[in-house]
């Protein structure tokens, strides 16, 4: 897997300063890439703008935006993205998010939903389900890379990223995303602990899909956190860890556009 | 030139390492015995009690979760060799103020010790090396901004004197700070911080007039950084008038054989385990070296100097053995390949070297090897706004 080609432009919303990639004309869908950006080259994007005008920010640190010092957490990024559709002047926005993209999503969708139409997160992070001294999602930063990559794949071969092909400029987004998620999500771990508490006012309807295999964040996990959207349906995809729309990326479009229509 | 004694405190008596993956953050502590752990604690003490009598200054520092340092908390040990010791220079390097939620807290501790030494304590700081930031929880991608707020808070609670104060920065919130005590030594006590590649860093900490200190690097490496420091000083009036400081470890025999035997034991120190993961964490070092990270030329920080022969190690002036007369020359050596060092701050007991032989070398050096050094110049810091007049 690469990285995305730098085709987009970059915005400014709200004072803050962000690359965004748009694809393809129709409904507006509002694609928020996980914290590796594995899926803004990946085809499902260009499956998706077929039908769809695809709206791929970078976060702020993530890809070639900038890290305003203020921002601190995922929350920070849920405002932004509010102000970016406002600035784009969307309404009827589906909303997928990936990852620390689906966390941003979730979050976005607490604030305000008039200009949302669909929510789907896949595999997010951003909840604190089980008490202090449970594991809700495996602590990456601590395990051995290996240990990591085992727990975020079904078959880890797939996760395998050619950094010896990557330029420097590819190379300084791969580590600049490294940094900016341990900026934000490094406490408290992946997790907003108000974000549980407003997870009720999401009114619209919301698809949560999830790796069967996901070792990071297991399914019983990803469960709970739709249990805790009012009517959220929930979805596994088989054979895939903590990125089934890499992995399984045909089980996975069906089970997203047969949601999203 | 001012000699400082140091031992880490390390817990050796280990596993096979060859069963190990790491000795830091994760290694079980059913592995340490604390009756073992008594002897050990009980035993540095004793070992800097004869530094100090032998006339040397001490140096402290403090890690966690690692069985290479059992000192944890280097404020509790200065604290009792400022009541147990009358003469050395107290120098704890430093408190991990990046790594501490109350820079307050530390501000107290060290005025504390200040007064109980009767001013004999010199107040180091340091962001903390990569892998004390699983064990605080601090954020690895932020520690530079957190240390020099830190800095900042506890000089100006140390030299507040008529009342309280609020701050409210970016990293701590503090209400009402009226410091009781305030230290002995006034303003403050000397301020040091350490270094290893950051220049801007050191740059930073050289426009302030405080210490610098950098560890087991090479030569060349050191010289980069003091010229750095030294091209960037300005005397601002900070106690203890700034300089530069350099660890290299330290053994000094009778004979060569008795010194290699002990230089050998003291490179347990080099060979620490740990895996990668705890070596660089997310956003310790910039992105710059993160990108040669993943093309696999960089590995962190401390890589260069593993698994090297005795004769490269001394060569690089990181590791220091012989006779009397033979380490005077190497450290002579050193001072003229960094361009000048003001205080040598040595690693003299390292891994399994017993309390016998890291005696013997603390007295063989201070009473053959450090008269023969002691009146080296103290290097004059360039005062950059003196020198551009």
């Amino acid at each position: 897997m690469a990285v995305a080609e730098a085709n987009t432009k970059t915005m400014k919303v709200g004072g803050v300063e962000i690359e965004v990639d748009i694809r393809g004309t129709g409904k507006p869908l509002l694609f928020l890439s996980s914290e590796e950006q594995l899926e803004n080259a990946s085809p499902l994007v260009d499956d998706l703008a077929k039908k769809y005008q695809v709206i791929i920010p970078s976060a702020p640190g993530f890809g070639r935006s900038p890290r305003p010092d203020w921002m601190t957490n995922p929350d920070d990024i849920a405002y932004v993205y509010l102000d970016l559709l406002a600035t784009l002047g969307l309404n009827d926005v589906i909303v997928v998010g990936f990852s620390l993209g689906g966390w941003i999503a979730a979050e976005i969708a607490t604030k305000d939903t008039r200009r949302i139409s669909k929510l789907v997160l896949v595999d997010a992070y951003g909840v604190k389900i089980g008490g202090p001294f449970d594991v809700d999602i495996e602590d990456m930063w601590v395990l051995h890379p290996q240990k990591v990559a085992a727990l975020k794949w079904h078959d880890v071969e797939k996760g395998k990223r050619d950094f010896a092909s990557m330029n420097d400029d590819q190379l300084t987004v791969v580590a600049q995303n490294i940094e900016t998620f341990a900026r934000f999500c490094w406490e408290p771990y992946m997790h907003n602990p108000k974000l549980k508490r407003r997870l009720h006012r999401i009114d619209v309807p919301t698809l949560v899909v999830w790796g069967e295999n996901d070792g990071l964040t297991k399914a019983s996990y990803g469960k709970a956190y739709a249990g805790l959207i009012p009517g959220a349906k929930f979805e596994t995809i088989a054979a895939a860890g903590h990125f089934p729309h890499i992995e399984q990326p045909e089980a996975f479009a069906k089970v997203l556009n047969g949601f999203i229509g | 030139m001012q000699a400082w004694y140091f031992t880490e405190m390390p817990y050796p008596h280990l596993p096979p390492l060859d069963t190990l993956s790491t000795m830091r953050v994760s290694l079980p502590s059913k592995h340490f015995d604390p009756k073992i752990g008594a002897d050990l604690y009980n035993r540095y003490l004793d070992e800097y009690m004869v530094a100090d009598d032998a006339g040397l200054n001490l140096l402290l520092n403090e890690h966690h979760q690692t069985a290479t340092c059992i000192d944890a908390c280097a404020p509790l040990t200065a604290a009792i060799l400022a009541r147990q010791t009358s003469k050395g220079r107290i120098c704890i390097l430093g408190n991990p103020i990046a790594n501490r939620s109350d820079p307050i807290r530390i501000a107290e501790e060290m005025a504390m010790i200040d007064c109980i030494s009767r001013g004999r304590l010199e107040s180091g700081f340091v962001r903390g090396v990569p892998y004390e930031v699983f064990a605080a929880n601090s954020n690895p991608t932020q520690t530079v901004e957190r240390l020099w707020e830190g800095i900042d808070l506890c000089i100006k609670a140390w030299t507040t004197t008529d009342g309280p104060f609020n701050f409210e920065g970016q990293f701590t919130h503090k209400r009402a700070i009226n410091l009781w005590p305030r230290p002995l030594q006034t303003p403050h006590p000397p301020v040091w911080i350490t270094g290893s590649s950051d220049l801007e860093n050191i740059k930073r900490a050289a426009a302030r007039g405080i210490v610098f200190a950098t560890f087991l690097q090479p030569h060349t490496k050191v010289k980069w950084m003091f010229d750095g420091y030294r091209g960037s000083y300005v005397d601002t009036g900070m106690p203890g008038g700034g300089g530069t400081s350099y660890m290299p470890l330290v053994f000094v025999g009778d004979t060569q054989e008795e010194a290699e035997k002990g230089a050998k034991a003291l490179t347990w120190y080099l060979d620490a385990k740990s895996e990668p993961q705890y070596r660089n964490p997310p956003g310790y070092v910039p992105v710059e070296y993160n990108v040669q990270a993943l093309k696999g030329t960089f590995t962190g920080r401390t890589d260069a100097m593993r698994k090297q022969s005795l004769e490269y190690l001394k060569d690089q002036g990181v590791l220091i053995y012989g006779t009397p007369d033979d380490v005077a020359k190497q450290i002579r050596r050193l001072y003229d390949l960094v361009g000048g060092l003001d205080n040598l701050l040595m690693m003299m007991q390292a891994g399994h070297l017993g309390h016998e032989a890291t005696v013997k070398n603390i007295r063989l050096f201070a009473k053959e090897v450090y008269p023969q050094v002691k009146d080296l110049p103290r290097t004059r810091p360039l005062n950059a706004k003196v020198a551009a007049e």
